[in-house]
C-alpha cells in the first residue's frame, strides 16, 4: 500500500452555511468527515452498502448517501445536514411534520429521511402518496412502518405550499 | 463501519488529464465517478486500488445529453437521475427511463453514472441490457485517440469490459431511427434490488412490419446481455402475439441463468421469456404510437 | 379510545392518557439524539473484530505479529489471551457457553476470532488484514434436519459429554389426551412449515464504549443494550467485577427489536481492551457483523396437526418442532422455558386437548433465537396455529373467517386456562374479528376476488387472529439466569411539584419519556411536561430486567402506576395534616386531595409536595418528602390480542406479491398514548410483511451466510407496504393497575400469518395449501409450479 502525500487531502466545504476546512485521509468517507471532523453527529450511518439511507445529506442541493462518497469528493461543496434544517424562524416544516405526525420512533433514520423528504418536496411540492413512497424508497425505517412518515411528508407539503401561497399573496 | 484501505487520491481536471493520470499511475489506479459500485467493493476490501482518480470534475465535460446528427449522445458522467429526467431521452427512448426508474433508488441515482454502471459490468446491470438492445455504441478514449465499440461488445465477462487500463469511456451513442418503440421490464425481490431477471425490447417498425429489433436481457446469463435468436424471430415479422411469444421463447431458451438466492435457474429462464414478451408488447405499442 | 374527559395542561398536553406529541422528538428531529457511535471519550481507541470466513473449522494457528507491529495498533486480543483471564468463554442466557473469541474451533461464518485495538477505526480494520489465521476446514451442519443424523459432525466437542448436536427436548400439554382426541376426530389436517431464520436488523447496529478507570477500578460501559441492569449483573458474574463498580449507561438506542438484549463478544472484548490499554475502547458493529453474528430470530421447523369435526369444530392441536439454535444455545428467555412461550401455540381457540414437543439442535450458524419482536416465540406459535387453521378451512371447504368465528374463545370463558397451562386474563375475540371484517368489507372483497378469478387474476385475502402473552413475568415462574423478572421504579417529587421517575426498562424508540410521564400524570395530576423520565443509567435507576417481550408497559408501567399511587397515599396524609382533618375525610380529584363534601378545602399535589418538604409537623412515623419506590412483580402475564386481514395481488406471470391493504384491529387494553400505540402497530406490520415476503438468512452448503448485508437481507421499503387501516377494541387486563396489556410486538406476531394466508388464498386456483416464507417472487412462482422451495438453504442446481 502506498503512503504518498496524496493519502491526505484538505477538504473545504460550506456546511449549513458555515465554511469549514479540515485535513483528512483521502479514504475518509463523507459520513465520517461530517461526524468526526465537522462534529455533526446528527447524520448517522446504518449500513455499508448504500441501501438504508440513514446517512443521507444534501450535497449541492441533492440528497446523497454520505457513506458511499469520499469526503475528498465533496471538496468545494455546499452541505446541508439535519442540523441545518432549523432556522431562526423555527423548525423546518419537515421537522414539524415528523413531530406532529409521529413520523419517527427511535430517531435513527430520521435525519436522512428528512433530508430525502425535503429534496422530494423541492422537486415535487405536491406529491401523491405513491410519489412519496417512491421518492423515499432508498430510505429504510424499521420502527414506523412508513405510515406516519408519509403523513409527515404530506403535512410538510401542505404547510410549505400554504406558506408559498402566503408569500405570493 | 466498513472502511476502504488507503489509496492515493487524484482529481482529474479533463479527460486528457484523466488518461494521463491512468498512464502515469499504472494498472492499480482506478477511475471513480459516482462510486456506488466501487466504494462498497473497496469497503469490504475486495477492491484495493492503489490510486483513485476522481473524475467527478468531468461532469460538465462528460455529463450532457444531446442530439448529434442521427444519434442521441449520452455523456458517460450523466447521472442516472439526469437520464431519467431528460425529455430528449423520453422522446426517443422511453426504455431508458423504464430502466432508470428501477435502478437502485432515487438518492443513489443522484450519484451513480451511466458510464460507471456500464464499466462495472455487473451481469444484472440494467442499462447494459437496455443499451445493447438499442444497438448503442460506446466511445472509449485513450492517449492515442478515440474508438467506438458496440455496447454489445463492451462486456467480455462479469465485471470485465474492453475498456483498457489507460482508457476512459466517454460517451454512449444511440442511433435514432424512425418507427422505434422500446420498453424495459424487470422483476426484483424488492424495490431497489438488482434484477432477478429483466428484459429490454426495442422494435423498429415500417408499414406494420418489424424491420429490426433488439432484445436485451440482464441477470440471466445472456451473452453480451442480448438474445440474437429472439431478435431474429422478430425481424421481418408482423408483431402478432404469436410472433412475440415465439421471440420470448427464443430469449428464454437462449439465455443461461444460474441458481442463486434470487431464485432457481428454472424460474429465471421463465422470467426471461415472460418479461421479454411483456417488454415487446409495450415496445410495439409505443412504436405504433401508444404508450 | 381517547378519554375525552382528560384535562389538558398549560402546555396543551393531556394530564393522563391521550394523544400527546413525544418529548424525545424535540432532540431527534434536530439531529440531537445521542447514540452509541456519538459517544466519544478523551483518549478513546477503536476496536475491530476479525471474523471467521468458515462455518466450521479448526484453528491451527493465529499469527498476530504483523498486526501488532502496525504503528497505530495498541493491542491484539485473541482467544488465547482471553483464556489466560478465564474469559475465552462466557455463559449464555440459556445456561450454555459461548465463545467470546474462538480458541479451538470456529463454529459459524462470522464468528469472532480476534479483536484489534487501534487509534482509529480505519487503522483497526487495516490491521485485521494483517492477522494470519490457519484453519483446517471441517464439514458444517447447515440443515437442522440433518443435525441429529448418525455421523453428523459434532459441533460442540468443547462440551464434556456432548456426543451429538442435541440441545434439549421439551414438551407441554397432555400427549395422551391429545392422541385420544385425534383418534376419534373426523378430520385431521397435517402441515409442515418453516419459520425461517430472520434478523431484527435495527437501523443502528450494536456497540459499546468501555471505560475502565485504572485508578478507581470503576468500569463505565456505554452500551446500546435493551437490558442495562441485567447486563451489569451478568458482567459482574462473568468477569468477577464488583457490581457496584460497574455502571452501564445506555445512550439513545436506534431500535432494538430483541437484537440488543444479549451480551455479545464485542462487548466483553471492549472491556478487556480497556483494561489492557487503560484507555476507553469503542466497538460498533458494521452492518454485516450485525446480520451475521448477533441475535437472529426464529428458525423453527414445525410439523402441525389439527383435529376437527366435519362441520368445523376444532378439537385438538399438536405440533412437533425442530428448533435450530445455531452453534451456541444463547436464546434469551425465561429459564424455565427453553422454547420460550411457544406453548401458547393453541392460540385463540377452544380445544379439547393440545400438545407440543420442541427439540433444540446445534448447527453451524450464529447463536440467538429469541429476537425480532417475537414475544419469546409467540410469533412462531401464532404463525403455526393461524396457518394450520387456514389449512383446515381449505380441507373443509369453509371460509376461514367463518371457521375462526366458530372456534374463537367466547368472552364468558375468561379467565381461560389453555390446554398448555396459560391463564388468559381477558378478551372479547369475536368482537375484534368482526370489527376487522367490517373494516375490510369482507363480503365485498370475496366477491371482488371471485370476479378476478374469472378473469385469471390472482387476489388473496388472508386472516389471522392472535393472542400474545406478554409482560414477563411472574417471578415464581420466570427468571433469567436466576434473576426474577420484576421491575423497580423510583419516583421523586421535588418541592415545587415537578417530578422525576426512574425506570429499569430501556426505550429503544418506543417513547418511554412520554408514555411514563403520562402514567404519572394520570395517577398524580402532574402535567406530563413537569415529569422527567430517566432510564438508561444503572447508577441512577432501580434494578429491573429491561425492555423486550413487550414488557415495559405491562411490568414497568405497572410499577410506575404503583409508585405514583404510593406518592398519592403519602400526599393524602400530608393533606390531612395540613387541612387538619382525617385521611378518611379526603377524596382524590385528579391532582388534588380535597375534603369530601367541601371541595374548596383541598391541596394540590404541587402544594403537598412543598408541604412535604416544609416544617409542617407530620404524624408520628411519617417521614417527610414525597418520594417513593416500588417493585412490580406481575401476578400474571397480560394477553393482548387482535384480528388482522391482509389483501394481496399476485402477478401470475412473475410470482410478484403486492400487499394492497392491511387491516389491523388490536386490543391492548386502554391506550396510554394512542398515537404511540398506533405507531407500534404500523412498525410491526411492516416487520411482519417483511418476514412473509422477503426477509431470510439463508446459507449455502458450505455454511456461508447469504444474508450478510442489506443488499441481501432485505427490509421492506415504503414501496412494498400500504398505508394501514387500524381498528381497536378495549378489553382491560383485570390484574394490571392500569388495565393495559402491552403492544410492542403484537403486529409482528400477528401479521406474517395474515400475509402468507393471503398469498396462499390467492394461489387457490393452483391447488396450493402452503408455501414457506419468505414468499419471494421465486418462491411464489415455484409454488405455482408445484415445486415450493426450501428457503433456509441455498438453492442448488
Amino acid at each position: 500500500m502506498s503512503h504518498d502525500h496524496h493519502n491526505m487531502v484538505s477538504v473545504s466545504v460550506t456546511v449549513n452555511g458555515e465554511s469549514r476546512t479540515e485535513e483528512c485521509e483521502a479514504r475518509m468517507l463523507l459520513v465520517h468527515f461530517i461526524r468526526e471532523k465537522l462534529g455533526l453527529t446528527g447524520t448517522h450511518w446504518g449500513c455499508d452498502t448504500s441501501n438504508c439511507g440513514v446517512c443521507v445529506v444534501s450535497v449541492d442541493g441533492q440528497p446523497v448517501k454520505s457513506c458511499t462518497m469520499l469526503a475528498a469528493m465533496a471538496d468545494g461543496a455546499e452541505l446541508t445536514t439535519v442540523e441545518g434544517l432549523e432556522t431562526a424562524d423555527g423548525l423546518h416544516p419537515i421537522q414539524q411534520g415528523f413531530m406532529e405526525c409521529h413520523g419517527l420512533q427511535c430517531g435513527f433514520c430520521t435525519p436522512g429521511m428528512m433530508i430525502a423528504a425535503k429534496s422530494l418536496l423541492e422537486q415535487n411540492p405536491n406529491p401523491t402518496e405513491h410519489e412519496i413512497r417512491d421518492g423515499l424508497s432508498g430510505q429504510l425505517c424499521r420502527c414506523t412502518g412508513y405510515h406516519n412518515i408519509i403523513k409527515a411528508v404530506q403535512f410538510a407539503a401542505e404547510k410549505m405550499s400554504a406558506s408559498e401561497e402566503g408569500a405570493s399573496a | 463501519m466498513q472502511t476502504p484501505a488507503p489509496f492515493g487520491y487524484e482529481r482529474a481536471t479533463s479527460v486528457d488529464h484523466a488518461i494521463q493520470l491512468l498512464e502515469q499511475l499504472g494498472p492499480e489506479a482506478r477511475l471513480v465517478a459516482g462510486g456506488h459500485s466501487l466504494l462498497p467493493m473497496m469497503k469490504i476490501r475486495l477492491a484495493q486500488p492503489e490510486h483513485l482518480i476522481d473524475i467527478n470534475p468531468l461532469a460538465a465535460e462528460l455529463g450532457s445529453i444531446s442530439i448529434d446528427g442521427d444519434s442521441l449522445v449520452i455523456g458517460a458522467m450523466t447521472r442516472h437521475n439526469d437520464l431519467l429526467a431528460s425529455p430528449l431521452v423520453g422522446e426517443h427512448f422511453p426504455i431508458l427511463q423504464d430502466a432508470e426508474r428501477v435502478i437502485a433508488d432515487p438518492v443513489v441515482r443522484n450519484r451513480g453514472t451511466v458510464g460507471g454502471s456500464l464499466c462495472q459490468a455487473d451481469p444484472a446491470e440494467d442499462l447494459s441490457a437496455a443499451l445493447s438492445a438499442l444497438h448503442a455504441t460506446a466511445t472509449i478514449r485513450g492517449s492515442s485517440g478515440s474508438r467506438s465499440v458496440p455496447v454489445r461488445e463492451l462486456h467480455v465477462g462479469p465485471y470485465e469490459t474492453v475498456v483498457g487500463d489507460a482508457e476512459i469511456l466517454t460517451e454512449i451513442r444511440v442511433p435514432i431511427r424512425n418507427g422505434c418503440g422500446s420498453a424495459y421490464e424487470k422483476v426484483e425481490r424488492r424495490v431497489g434490488d438488482w434484477a432477478i431477471a429483466s428484459a429490454a425490447a426495442v422494435v423498429w417498425m415500417d408499414g406494420g412490419i418489424i424491420t429490426d429489433a433488439g432484445v436485451g436481457l440482464a441477470a440471466v446469463g445472456a451473452d453480451h446481455f442480448v438474445s440474437p435468436a429472439a431478435e431474429a424471430a422478430l425481424r421481418g415479422q408482423q408483431p402478432t402475439e404469436d410472433v412475440i411469444v415465439a421471440a420470448a421463447a427464443a430469449a428464454a431458451a437462449e439465455c443461461n441463468p444460474s441458481t442463486d438466492q434470487r431464485g432457481p435457474a428454472e424460474y429465471k429462464r421463465h422470467l426471461a421469456g415472460e418479461l421479454t414478451a411483456r417488454a415487446l408488447r409495450r415496445a410495439v405499442a409505443r412504436a405504433q404510437g401508444g404508450q | 379510545m381517547t378519554d375525552t374527559a382528560v384535562p389538558t395542561s398549560a402546555a396543551g398536553n393531556p394530564i393522563g392518557f391521550g394523544r400527546m406529541l413525544r418529548k424525545e422528538d424535540v432532540r431527534f428531529v434536530r439531529g440531537k439524539g445521542h447514540y452509541i457511535d456519538d459517544v466519544n471519550l478523551p483518549g478513546m481507541l477503536h476496536g475491530a473484530i476479525l471474523r471467521s470466513p468458515h462455518a466450521h473449522a479448526r484453528i491451527i494457528s493465529i499469527d498476530t505479529s504483523a498486526a501488532e507491529a502496525h504503528p497505530k495498533v495498541h493491542a491484539v486480543i485473541t482467544g488465547a489471551v482471553l483464556d489466560t483471564l478465564g474469559l475465552a468463554w462466557m455463559p449464555t442466557m440459556s445456561y450454555d457457553t459461548q465463545a467470546v473469541l474462538a480458541t479451538d474451533k470456529v463454529r459459524f461464518h462470522g464468528q469472532e476470532v480476534a479483536f484489534v485495538i487501534a487509534d482509529d477505526r480505519y487503522s483497526a480494520r487495516d490491521a485485521l488484514e494483517l492477522i494470519d489465521v490457519d484453519y483446517e476446514v471441517l464439514d458444517p451442519v447447515m440443515d437442522a434436519k440433518r443435525a441429529l443424523d448418525d455421523g453428523a459432525p459434532i459441533i460442540r466437542d468443547d462440551k464434556d459429554g456432548q456426543t451429538d448436536n442435541h440441545i434439549f427436548d421439551w414438551e407441554a400439554g397432555d400427549a395422551a389426551a391429545t392422541d385420544a382426541v385425534f383418534a376419534s376426530a373426523e378430520v385431521i389436517v397435517k402441515q409442515e412449515m418453516l419459520y425461517p431464520r430472520s434478523h431484527p436488523a435495527p437501523m443502528e447496529t450494536c456497540g459499546t464504549v468501555a471505560d475502565m478507570n485504572p485508578l478507581s477500578g470503576k468500569l463505565t460501559l456505554y452500551s446500546n443494550t435493551q437490558a442495562p441492569h441485567a447486563h451489569r449483573t451478568v458482567y459482574a458474574m462473568v468477569a468477577g467485577l464488583p457490581e457496584h463498580q460497574i455502571q452501564v449507561i445506555c445512550p439513545d438506542i436506534g431500535g432494538g427489536f430483541g437484537n440488543k438484549v444479549p451480551i455479545y463478544p464485542g462487548y466483553v472484548c471492549s472491556i478487556v481492551g480497556s483494561i489492557v490499554t487503560k484507555r476507553p475502547v469503542k466497538w460498533v458493529e458494521d452492518r454485516s457483523e450485525n446480520l451475521m453474528s448477533t441475535g437472529f430470530a426464529r428458525d423453527y421447523h414445525m410439523k402441525g396437526e389439527i383435529a376437527a369435526t366435519k362441520d368445523g369444530k376444532i378439537l385438538g392441536l399438536k405440533v412437533d418442532v425442530l428448533a435450530d439454535h445455531g452453534a451456541f444455545n444463547a436464546t434469551a428467555q425465561p429459564t424455565k422455558y427453553p422454547a420460550g412461550f411457544f406453548h401458547i401455540f393453541t392460540g385463540s381457540y377452544d380445544y379439547g386437548a393440545a400438545h407440543c414437543k420442541v427439540s433444540g439442535v446445534y448447527t453451524n450458524k450464529a447463536p440467538g433465537g429469541v429476537a425480532y419482536a417475537c414475544s419469546f416465540r409467540v410469533t412462531e406459535a401464532v404463525y403455526l396455529v393461524e396457518r394450520i387453521v387456514d389449512c383446515l378451512a381449505d380441507e373443509l371447504g369453509m371460509d376461514p373467517a367463518e371457521l375462526r368465528m366458530k372456534n374463537l374463545l367466547r368472552p364468558e370463558q375468561f379467565p381461560y386456562t389453555t390446554p398448555t397451562g396459560w391463564e388468559y386474563d381477558s378478551g372479547d375475540y369475536p368482537r375484534a374479528l368482526q370489527l376487522a371484517l367490517d373494516i375490510a368489507g369482507y363480503a365485498d372483497l370475496r366477491k371482488e376476488q371471485a370476479d378476478k378469478r374469472e378473469r385469471g387474476e390472482l387476489m388473496g385475502i388472508g386472516i389471522s387472529f392472535f393472542t400474545e402473552g406478554v409482560g414477563a413475568g411472574p417471578r415464581k415462574h420466570m427468571d433469567i439466569l436466576g434473576l426474577g423478572m420484576a421491575d423497580g421504579c423510583d419516583l421523586r417529587i421535588h418541592p415545587t411539584g415537578k417530578a422525576q421517575i426512574r425506570l429499569s426498562v430501556q426505550s429503544q424508540g418506543q417513547g418511554h419519556e412520554t408514555t411514563f410521564a403520562q402514567i404519572v400524570a394520570h395517577e398524580l395530576g402532574i402535567p406530563p411536561e413537569d415529569i422527567q423520565v430517566i432510564n438508561g443509567d444503572t447508577d441512577n435507576t432501580p434494578f429491573g430486567l429491561g425492555t423486550y417481550g413487550s414488557r415495559s408497559t405491562p411490568v414497568s408501567g405497572a410499577a410506575a402506576a404503583v409508585v405514583s399511587q404510593r406518592v398519592r397515599e403519602k400526599a393524602k396524609i400530608i393533606a390531612a395534616t395540613a387541612l387538619e382533618c382525617s385521611v378518611d375525610d379526603l377524596e382524590w380529584e385528579l391532582g388534588r386531595w380535597q375534603v369530601k363534601g367541601d371541595p374548596d378545602q383541598g391541596k394540590t399535589i404541587q402544594e403537598l409536595a412543598l408541604l412535604a418538604h416544609s416544617n409542617l409537623e407530620l404524624p408520628e412515623g411519617v417521614e417527610g418528602h414525597l418520594d417513593a419506590q416500588a417493585v412490580y412483580n406481575p401476578p400474571n402475564l397480560t394477553y393482548p390480542f387482535g384480528a388482522y386481514i391482509c389483501v394481496v395481488d399476485v402477478d401470475p406471470g412473475t410470482g410478484h406479491v403486492q400487499v394492497r391493504r392491511f387491516i389491523a384491529v388490536d386490543d391492548c387494553g386502554p391506550r396510554i398514548n394512542p398515537m404511540i400505540v398506533e405507531g407500534q402497530v404500523h412498525g410491526g406490520l411492516v416487520d411482519g410483511i417483511g418476514m412473509a415476503l422477503m426477509e431470510v438468512i439463508a446459507f449455502d452448503k458450505d455454511g456461508t451466510n447469504l444474508g450478510g448485508s442489506y443488499m441481501d437481507y432485505l427490509l421492506p421499503t415504503p414501496m412494498e407496504v400500504p398505508s394501514f387501516e387500524l381498528g381497536e377494541t378495549v378489553t382491560p387486563s383485570p390484574h394490571h393497575p392500569l388495565g393495559v396489556k402491552g403492544v410492542g410486538e403484537s403486529a409482528t406476531v400477528g401479521s406474517p400469518a395474515a400475509v402468507v394466508n393471503a398469498v396462499v388464498d390467492a394461489l387457490k386456483p393452483y391447488n396450493i395449501r402452503h408455501a414457506d416464507m419468505p414468499l419471494t417472487p421465486a418462491q411464489v412462482w415455484m409454488t405455482m409450479q408445484g415445486k415450493t422451495l426450501r428457503t433456509d438453504l441455498a438453492f442448488e442446481d
